[in-house]
């Protein structure tokens, strides 16, 4: 019974990404691309090639990032769709660590930049947080113009405080990195760094925050059912707030990843990274536990990465893949028809 | 610097950038009045955006001349409509959280333009459009004294058009049985299921309208406002309709008053380095304003916003 509940939540994933594949190679069909051709070309590298394994990598850290906030925002029963926003805050926040503080060895300098980078993601997930739980004012919108607020600030606070040529800030300092020679060398030279380590000790951390201790049974509680878990004594109110404030703390942290691993500075942004929308497909896919994020993260940062051969390969324009990755949302959203389909089943086994 | 001159530069652009804004925070109403969360909005006015500048770019070399925004609108209108089916589809029938199907819808749609782009024409962007919606002073009504230039001068038709349609809305959602039927949907199904009302239906209907809504500000958005379709087209003005609605208290006037207003933040934003006075202001002030707007109006700050009563929630007949 275990293992059959095991393999039927294992089931769902994977049926939506082998159709999200499988409908994304009929795009590519009936628009004349070789699908086969570009298919193999994607997966080829992302397995074999140093370069593209590394970019593979690096790509997984900030999608490990936003894909817990997600997650962790979702346990409590709130859909925190701000990530983009508390992202852009923690990698500006980041930046700025890395550029102001000086002369400090890189074992504190790098672990204050990126708790600067929760703390100021945190602060962007607290204001939802806080109006949910004391004017019942639905998350969702508060988060999606919250994201909006932090686009046109951040861009603001660059562009009249911290311009350097190039519609950018300056490099941090060398002591605030998270890039790695040895990592570089050993990849063929991407842009990999340390961040991947920092990404899945947050994954430890969420999965021990919620499953070993009182808080997270208390943030699980209310995500269940609020009226119970304020019935039986628990703050529903405060655990909302917590959470959310958690939540934007990882997005934070997703932004250090681009402030201090890929990019060593922060860019005037017209639009979103898309990051932060991507951590909701991370998040859903990986069924918000830490161990599926980072696979789905994995799934997801090779299919991006992989894309560009499948470009210069096979030609296919890399927004196929954004396809795919709205397909299998679509797909594992719509999970109630694979849950019928299971009930009817089993009905008929027992009566 | 006068008053009216001020007011000459404002009002136009404001009533300018709304159209779009309108039109698609109409659509909103459509879908979330029937209990449908949509997020995908963004995503359906990219579709519509796409839709504009392609087939107004196929009608100036079929030969349509100026009628060719006009039939990319039909087209948008229509692509809209079905393309919405699929938030439908999982969202009503598949029981799909309608924020994640919004926000898949989003994701298809980015992907599903370019690549198309990419495919029809070779590279990232549709080319420039001739034949556009242009400014032009409205007959008869220019030649009021006054409120003439300042509201009917050098401005866009669809503008207009934008605003007649949230009048039509209204009656539509307020004074026909259609719409008393669409209210109840999203209040409160079971009761609206019992007096005999196809829940299903009545929300696929709703969907299905709010993508044609859409679609046709995406649509108006790209043969007036940018002229051309790229990646970077619709970056946010969905969004921003959607908080146009909440703003506006999920009402066709409200929307249409807050649609506007929001246009005016964002011509101020432009034109505002024209104005003495608000040359002070900062200009990230101005770009943020239509969001802190609509959070304070949530939080109750600006008068309550509620939603109705039953959205975001799937239907499930015979589950109390």
């Amino acid at each position: 019974m275990r293992l059959q509940q095991i393999l039927f939540k294992l089931s769902v994933p994977v049926i939506a990404v082998a159709l999200g594949l499988l409908v994304g190679g009929i795009i590519m069909m009936s628009s004349g691309y070789d699908a086969f051709y570009a298919y193999s070309s994607l997966f080829s590298v992302i397995f074999t090639d140093p370069y593209y394994i590394g970019e593979t990598v690096r790509q997984m850290s900030p999608l490990i990032m936003s894909g817990l906030a997600v997650a962790f925002a979702f346990r409590t029963g709130l859909f925190n769709i701000g990530v983009e926003g508390q992202l852009l805050v923690g990698w500006l926040a980041s930046v700025y660590m890395g550029i102001t503080v000086e002369g400090v060895p890189a074992f504190i300098h790098v672990p204050l930049a990126i708790l600067a980078a929760a703390a100021a993601g945190a602060l962007w997930g607290v204001v939802p947080g806080y109006l949910k739980a004391r004017f019942r004012v639905h998350e969702v919108i508060t988060t999606i113009m919250m994201n909006y607020i932090a686009l046109h600030v951040t861009n603001s606070i660059i562009r009249n405080h911290m311009l350097a040529p190039g519609e950018r800030t300056e490099d941090i300092q060398s002591s605030a990195s998270l890039s790695s020679l040895f990592l570089q060398e050993i990849t063929d030279y991407s842009r990999l760094h340390y961040g991947i380590i920092v990404a899945i000790l947050a994954a430890v951390l969420m999965w021990y925050l919620l499953w070993k201790t009182t808080t997270g049974y208390e943030l699980r509680a209310v995500g269940f059912n609020q009226h119970a878990s304020n019935y039986a004594g628990i703050n529903v109110s405060k655990n909302i707030i917590l959470s959310m404030c958690i939540s934007g703390g990882f997005a934070g942290v997703a932004g250090a990843m681009e402030g201090l691993g890929t990019y060593q500075y922060m860019t005037i942004n017209a639009a979103f990274s898309g990051v932060g929308f991507d951590g909701i497909a991370v998040a859903l896919l990986g069924a918000n536990s830490a161990i599926g994020i980072i696979l789905a993260a994995g799934l997801f940062g090779g299919l991006k990465i992989g894309a560009l051969n499948m470009q210069a390969m096979a030609q296919v324009p890399p927004e196929l893949i954004t396809i795919v990755i709205a397909l299998i949302i679509f797909f594992v959203a719509s999970s109630y028809l694979v849950h019928w389909l299971r009930n009817r089943i089993n009905k008929r086994g027992k009566i | 610097m006068g008053l009216l001159q001020i007011l000459e530069i404002i009002i136009p652009t404001a009533i300018f950038a709304a159209a779009p804004l309108i039109l698609t925070a109409l659509g909103g109403v459509f879908s979330e009045r029937s209990g449908v969360v949509n997020i995908g909005l963004e995503g359906l006015m990219m579709m519509g955006a796409f839709i504009g500048a392609v087939f107004t770019f196929y009608g100036e070399t079929w030969g349509l001349g100026g009628a060719s925004p006009w039939f990319s609108f039909l087209v948008a209108i229509l692509i809209g409509a079905v393309f919405s089916l699929l938030h439908a589809v999982a969202s009503i029938s598949f029981r799909a959280d309608q924020v994640v199907s919004g926000v898949a819808m989003n994701f298809l749609a980015a992907g599903l333009t370019i690549f198309l782009v990419k495919k029809i024409f070779d590279a990232g962007q549709t080319p420039y459009l001739n034949e556009r919606i242009f400014k032009s002073d409205i007959p008869f009504l220019f030649d009021i004294p006054f409120i003439g230039p300042l509201l009917f001068g050098d401005a866009y038709i669809t503008s207009y058009l934008a605003v007649a349609l949230a009048f039509v809305v209204w009656f539509i959602v307020f004074k026909t049985p259609f719409g008393l039927r669409l209210r109840a949907v999203g209040e409160h199904p079971m009761a609206a299921d019992t007096m005999g009302i196809n829940v299903a239906k009545m929300r696929y209907v709703a969907v299905m309208l709010s993508g044609a809504f859409a679609g046709l500000g995406g649509a108006v958005y790209a043969t007036s406002i940018s002229g051309n379709f790229t990646h970077s087209t619709i970056a946010g003005q969905g969004f921003m309709a959607l908080a146009a609605m909440i703003f506006g208290k999920w009402h066709p006037l409200g929307a249409l008053g807050a649609a506007l207003f929001f246009g005016f933040a964002q011509s101020l934003s432009i034109t505002g380095q024209q104005i003495p006075l608000l040359k002070e202001i900062p200009h990230v002030i101005l770009l943020i304003s239509p969001y802190v707007l609509t959070i304070l109006a949530l939080a109750g700050f600006v008068g309550r916003a509620d939603a109705p009563k039953a959205i975001g929630k799937p239907y499930e007949k015979g589950k109390r």
